[in-house]
């Protein structure tokens, strides 16, 4: 009986062995890493995938999902030991290092393989003339003002220059009040304040911190103007204090609260602000620029960019899913639910016909140019920490604008090598 | 007869040699699931980090490693952010144990004190063991909105007139440091505490008695009596909480992440820093190998101190 028992067993055993292995001959898995399911409504992004797999038989998505953090680290740990997903969820910041390494297969040649029309691509991240990363969607920081605030200050419209924005700054100080004009997260845990509140004011004048792909801090106009221009406001006690320890998270905090007049951040952070406050009367308008500046307006952004592992064995299959991913009608759908602005130039995200703020943004992305030097830097976020650790002391009045852009530039230099 | 008596033997010889071995094998199966993890789970990433700290291009580099011997500790020897780093965690570690020390002992001698009743006794308790519930990330969250210029803490000092502005204790140069060993001790002491109570609750009431009976002041009590018998403790725990505290991460990065200008920078966070932000892996390996040499350095006296006790 006994016998009897585990030869039924075995023979279940191998049966489901041999049928996963039948399985797993006939459908093509690919592994998708990336930290995107999490942050959208439960479910969605999973319906796209299904979605996918409808339209292309024979292929299954297994996502792996997890905080922005933790994918990074599992990238990390994928790219050294040659077990990269198929597909990988990138920030602009790590793509440098993984092309260093060679675990990034260049979509230029999947693109070619495929014969696909990339003029609908916002925009392509490209090292050594090929390109590893494409932003799916884009979330852009532009300023947040507090119109009761504001209006209090007696000031009717949100700043467009950097003069109008250090009045505005200063006028909606109370320190009576706790109220600061402007909020400079400068944490260095998160050193992503330099990219997104200091290097913005750089980009919003058409400026740049690199010249031939190379750091160019010393001597350059652009750069010592806006930190020129902040010291003026730091030491003019308009920035909101404890500006050396503040993250992203405890800047949009500040703001929610109305303790803070003005910030530069991500428009992800809109539904957040009205959830926490649904009495801030607030608007959007672009980053100001430097006064007498009339060009194009660069506006900072972070994506959510994807890229395809070297190391996959279906890249073609991988590439299928980018495409999937780009296309007008898909990046229209996971714009609108991620609130960003799409990665595919003929999309238009639904919210943008719902919404008057997102309306209001939608404008200020189509009249600029989405501008951050930091993607595809090699060690971005150590970039931004060594520019952080003088500029502190630059503001603290410790060290001289010449030698805190010396020092930062000689400490990139030596990433760039 | 002398066949049979050969017979015997032979077959009683047989199962008592493989009786033996298995005799001698059952401890150490015994001991094969510790000796397993240890190996999986010790041994092999600490081999693996002491041989990524002596080569050069690992882990995120296209270039294959190449072996620099002690080139990456000369490296970090030299670099004057390690050195501070050095420097800040022997201050904020020293500090630490120090004040748990103190604290811990004074909140131990007050619990055990007969002064006081059974309800408020027990009521203490809880209210001093509070701290050491909480998880670190819990901790720096909490101090975070308590040393916020807008914080509870300034708004105490501001409107008992101690302080005429905002203080930005995290982000001042001058306090982070200051600010952040404070965290550290009001989160470590309840552990103290709880150890010398019972060490307090373990001495015999015989000792006191006969000090007493020698004319002993409670100073001289304290001194002759309580220190020397709590003595074992103290120094296991003073030797465990230096260990502990040099490996301080999660407080540091999540209340300053070693700013400003890496004025609370740690060994760990330095590392950290290293690692996942440089991408500078052996270097990163280097560092938590003389993290490591701190420790055994410690944990050896430890050990020592363990096994002159136990003598």
């Amino acid at each position: 009986m006994n016998k009897k028992l585990v030869g039924i067993l075995l023979l279940v055993v191998a049966l489901l062995v041999s049928g996963g292995n039948l399985m797993a001959q006939d459908d093509i898995v690919l592994e998708f890493s990336q930290w995107w399911e999490p942050e959208l409504p439960a479910g969605e992004f999973r319906a796209l995938m299904d979605e996918f797999e409808a339209q292309n038989p024979g292929i299954k998505v297994e996502l792996i999902s997890g905080p922005y953090s933790a994918t990074r680290d599992l990238i990390v740990a994928g790219a050294a030991t040659g077990t990269m997903s198929d597909v990988v969820g990138l920030d602009g910041a790590w793509v440098n290092d993984f092309v260093k390494q060679g675990s990034l297969a260049s979509l230029t040649q999947l693109m070619s393989d495929a014969a696909f029309d990339d003029s609908e691509l916002a925009a392509q991240i490209q090292l050594g003339g090929a390109t590893y990363m494409i932003p799916v969607v884009n979330f852009v920081y532009p300023v947040f003002v507090n119109l009761d605030l504001l209006n209090a200050a007696g000031i009717e419209t949100a700043p467009s220059t950097r003069s109008e924005f250090a009045a505005a700054a200063a006028a909606l100080t109370n320190a009576e009040n706790n109220v600061s004009g402007w909020v400079l997260p400068l944490s260095m845990e998160q050193p992503n304040g330099i990219q997104n509140d200091v290097m913005s004011w750089v980009w919003a004048s058409g400026g740049s911190m690199l010249a031939n792909g190379q750091p160019n801090l010393v001597g350059n106009a652009d750069v010592i103007s806006a930190v020129e221009f902040i010291k003026g406001m730091y030491d003019a006690g308009v920035i909101a204090p404890g500006a050396f320890s503040l993250r992203e998270q405890d800047k949009v905090e500040e703001f929610t609260n109305g303790r803070v007049g003005m910030m530069i951040s991500s428009l992800a952070h809109i539904n957040l602000i009205r959830e926490r406050n649904p009495e801030l009367n607030f608007a959007i308008s672009a980053l100001p620029a430097a006064d007498g500046y009339e060009g194009p307006r660069g506006l900072p952004y972070a994506s959510w960019g994807i890229g395809v592992a070297q190391n996959s064995e279906h890249q073609a299959e991988a590439w299928k899913l980018v495409a999937f991913l780009m296309s007008a009608e898909t990046n229209s759908r996971l714009s609108s639910i991620a609130n960003a602005f799409p990665g595919n130039v003929k999309s238009t995200p639904d919210f943008v016909q719902t919404d008057e703020l997102f309306a209001a943004a939608f404008d200020v992305f189509l009249n600029g140019y989405l501008a951050n030097e930091f993607t595809g830097l090699p060690v971005a976020e150590q970039l931004m920490r060594e520019f952080n650790e003088p500029f502190q002391l630059y503001l603290d009045g410790e060290m001289e604008l010449e030698e805190f852009l010396t020092i930062a530039q000689e400490a990139w230099l030596g990433n760039f090598e | 007869m002398e066949h049979s008596h050969t017979a015997r033997v032979s077959i009683g010889a047989k199962p008592r040699s493989r009786w033996s071995l298995t005799r001698k094998l059952v401890p150490y199966a015994y001991l094969s699931p510790t000796i397993l993890l240890l190996i999986v789970l010790s041994l092999i990433p600490i081999a693996t980090v002491f041989v990524y700290s002596l080569l050069d291009n690992v882990i995120i580099t296209r270039n294959p490693p190449s072996f620099i011997g002690l080139g990456n500790y000369v490296e970090i020897f030299f670099d004057n952010h390690f050195r501070q780093a050095l420097t800040n965690t022997l201050v904020f570690s020293g500090v630490s144990v120090l004040a748990h020390l103190l604290l811990g002992l004074s909140f131990a001698l007050l619990l055990n004190s007969k002064l006081i009743g059974a309800v408020p006794k027990a009521l203490f308790r809880v209210i001093y063991i509070l701290p050491w519930v909480f998880t670190a990330s819990i901790i720096a969250i909490l101090w975070r909105l308590l040393l916020n210029p807008n914080g509870v803490v300034n708004f105490l000092l501001i409107t008992l007139g101690l302080a005429n502005d905002q203080i930005e204790w995290l982000s001042s140069r001058q306090l982070a440091l200051p600010a952040v060993t404070f965290i550290n001790i009001w989160s470590g002491y309840p552990f103290y505490m709880v150890s010398f109570l019972a060490g307090l609750q373990g001495i015999s009431d015989d000792l006191y008695e006969a000090g007493k009976i020698d004319g002993a002041n409670s100073g001289q009590l304290f001194r002759y009596i309580t220190l020397p018998q709590l003595k074992p403790i103290i120094i296991s725990l003073a030797m465990l909480d230096f260990i502990w505290t040099t490996h301080q991460f999660t407080l540091i990065w999540m209340t300053t992440g070693g700013g400003p200008t890496r004025t609370t920078e740690m060994l760990s966070t330095f590392t950290y820093k290293l690692a996942f932000s440089s991408n500078e892996f052996a270097q990163a390996s280097a560092t938590a190998m003389i993290i490591l040499a701190i420790s055994m350095f410690v944990a050896v006296f430890y050990v020592r101190n363990q096994r002159l006790a136990n003598d």
